[in-house]
């Protein structure tokens, strides 16, 4: 369990560190962070609950409870991955225990726009490279280096091509990951959609 | 690509620009806020010295931490206390129209925004929660999203996303007597799976969606998300328009012929193209149940567990850790499996039609002594109609709790939970491991006639010999 927090800002060109495999398909955002830690009005203490009922169950043996991980950074899981709830808590929670970036067969739409927008990159690898990955990390430590300019992933023996959105790619590059600037920046038209969208026109309430 | 779809008329209609990097900038009409992904929102629009775009095209209200059994200020629950009252300020400060607990119209975001009309054709509409997908009942576009895009609305309107396909699942034949909107969409889960709605939008059409209800439609849409479609819609027609009638926030007067003219020209083209079509044939389905841990793990009644050699390789795993986590064999019948709690509510099934059904299979019978049972209307509207129509009472003298609204054990974040390996019989839309407030707690998905069925009879059971 880390406790400084330190958010990613900025560009996001390469994320360096171990990896830590959980194995399941469609692991759901309810077990990620269960609903009872979503009583809270900031994120600041979510990073201790990720997984809380999974850990609970394993009595110390989960993934995320081993003392050689506890250094992680870069998580390999397998598909569906973040299924179900919209919960945000879901990867701000793994997020502050220390997970940058997440490497995995596929993932939920809404998990990855969520984990975009807090600045933690998800790549997708087919399935049989995933279980390659996710068996070298369970033998030994496993330690990756992934660079975005060319969606590479570096080991001393691997040499591995991520896949990852161009569109998301690019606003990591560049820093912009963070939308709300972006978005910002066309206000005029913004305000044009406003004034012409026609049921804008037949709703005038509140 | 799809093309002349409801989806693409509605998301070119509201494209404000095509971003650097791919997504598109969409504007977004209605934007619902509750308490649980909207604080953090609210705090970083602070830490950004921004303010709200357009105060009047979001709404507010509270559903997921409400206590069902009192609730009456404070609440006994700090931290529940603390949310509500972070949101009764942010709308005060940000001058956001909140229905409050009380007004008469407080409830679960998606049972109270359509009952409200503020949900319309043409629409598009986001929510920091994934059943969002329930408002596209009204050919709107709607999808859940983050807290991070939840601040993205409040200080731009817009959103960035990435265009989704459109997949088209066609519903041939007629739902049999007994069989519900919620057995439909469980099916189709089951076969595309929990993951094929990735990157999609999903168009249900076809005879057995004609008609459906609203209510009806809306449960379906309500689950797309569990198919892993963000999004799911169906075409408006004359039911559509006539439930938006005289609603407190529908057009009024000479605004409800230009708004009806304009509904009425969105729908998808007969010739429009769509990215994948898929058939499924409405008669054909059984009352379905969940026995595993992802709403698609579902099968008929009469059905039994399947056999990890019956299920296809990507989904062993999952079903391994199923038969595990539920203990039950595969192989064994669902039906007489013994349940010991019973939930009617949520946003898929807390409808003033879904308190009908269930009703109607109490009347004159008695909840099984071994089975706790509870009923959460889905707003304090459904509330006060089915109190008019006597369906509490009927709810009252089967043995059933009658309780105030909210999402209550849909996700148990107040005190309704299911306690050690307690399973319970669930309208709701999730049978998540812990879902529903026990780490080894374990759900049974079903439509809330089948679950008033198993109330009576203690145990999984085939409604249609209730009703028939
Ligand atoms: S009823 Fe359940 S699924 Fe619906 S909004 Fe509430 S918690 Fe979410």
């Amino acid at each position: 369990m880390k406790f400084e927090f330190t958010p990613p800002i900025g560009k996001i060109t390469q994320i360096k560190g171990q990896c830590i495999s959980l194995i399941g398909n469609d692991i759901d955002t309810d077990r990620i962070i269960p609903a009872r830690f979503l009583k809270c009005v900031n994120f600041d203490s979510l990073g201790e609950s990720v997984f809380e009922d999974d850990r609970k169950t394993l009595k110390g043996q989960h993934p995320f409870d081993l003392e050689e991980h506890k250094n992680a950074t870069i998580l390999i899981v397998n598909s569906n991955f973040g299924c179900g709830s919209s919960r945000e808590h879901a990867p701000q929670a793994l997020m502050r225990w220390g997970i940058r970036a997440i490497i995995g067969e596929s993932f939920a739409d809404i998990f990855y726009g969520n984990c975009i927008a807090i600045g933690v990159p998800c790549f997708t690898l087919p399935k049989n490279s995933i279980h390659d990955l996710q068996n070298l990390s369970g033998n030994k430590s496993l330690f990756l280096e992934i660079d975005l300019n060319n969606s590479s992933a570096k080991s001393k023996e691997l040499n591995i091509d991520l896949e990852i959105k161009e569109s998301s790619r690019k606003m990591f590059l560049s820093g912009k990951w963070d939308a709300t600037s972006t978005l910002l920046e066309n206000e005029n038209l913004i305000e044009n959609k406003f004034n012409e969208l026609p049921y804008l026109k037949f709703n005038s309430h509140f | 690509m799809s093309k002349d779809t409801l989806f693409d008329k509605v998301w070119d209609l509201h494209k404000v620009s095509s971003l650097p990097g791919g997504s598109d900038q969409i504007f977004i009409g209605l934007h619902l806020i509750h308490e649980v992904t909207s604080p953090q929102a609210f705090g970083a629009l602070k830490d950004k010295n921004l303010t709200v775009k357009f105060p009047s095209r979001t709404v507010a209200t509270v559903d997921h931490i409400v206590p069902t059994d009192n609730q009456s200020r404070p609440f006994k629950d700090n931290l529940a206390e603390q949310m509500i009252e972070t949101l009764e300020k942010n709308c005060l400060q940000h001058k956001i129209k909140f229905f409050n607990i009380g007004s008469g119209s407080q409830g679960i975001v998606h049972v109270v925004a359509p009952e409200l009309g503020l949900t319309q054709p043409g629409m598009t509409i986001a929510c920091g929660d994934s059943h969002t997908s329930t408002h596209g009942a009204f050919g709107s576009i709607a999808f859940g999203i983050g807290t991070s895009q939840v601040r993205d609305v409040l200080a731009t309107q817009t959103i960035s996303m990435n265009k989704l396909k459109v997949r088209q699942i066609w519903c041939e034949n007629q739902l049999s007597n007994g069989v519900y909107a919620k057995d439909l969409v469980l099916h189709i889960i089951n076969t595309l799976g929990v993951k094929a709605g990735v990157g999609f939008a999903y168009e249900f059409a076809g005879p057995a969606i004609n008609v459906l209800s609203m209510e009806e439609r809306m449960t379906i849409c309500n689950m797309s998300i569990e198919g892993g479609a963000r999004c799911g819609y169906i075409n408006p027609d004359e039911k559509t328009f006539s439930y938006m009638k005289n609603k407190l926030c529908s057009p009024k007067n000479e605004h409800w012929e230009k708004a009806l003219t304009w509904w009425k020209s969105l729908k998808s083209d007969e010739d429009s193209i769509y990215d994948d079509v898929i058939t499924i044939d409405a008669s054909k389905i059984e009352p379905t149940v969940t026995w595993g841990i992802t709403p698609g793990q579902s099968i008929g009644i009469n059905q039994q567990i399947p056999l990890l050699d019956e299920l296809s390789p990507n989904d062993k795993l999952v079903a391994e850790e199923a038969y595990e986590y539920m203990n039950f064999k595969p192989g064994q019948s669902i039906k007489d499996i013994p349940v010991e709690v019973c939930f009617i509510g949520s946003c898929t099934n807390g409808r003033i039609s879904d308190l009908r059904v269930a009703a109607k299979v109490l009347k004159d019978k008695k909840v099984s002594k071994n089975v706790k049972a509870f009923v959460v209307p889905g707003s304090e509207k459904v509330a006060n109609e089915a109190k008019q129509e006597g369906l509490d009472q009927i709810f009252r003298d089967s043995g059933f709790q009658w309780r105030e609204p909210g999402c209550s054990m849909c996700l148990a974040m107040n005190s309704d939970k299911l306690v050690g390996n307690q399973i319970s019989a669930s309208s709701s839309n999730r049978n998540f491991k812990g879902r529903q407030g026990s780490p080894r707690g374990r759900t049974l998905l079903m439509s809330p006639a089948m679950v008033a069925a198993a109330a009576i009879n203690g145990k999984v059971s085939d409604v249609r010999e209730f009703i028939n």
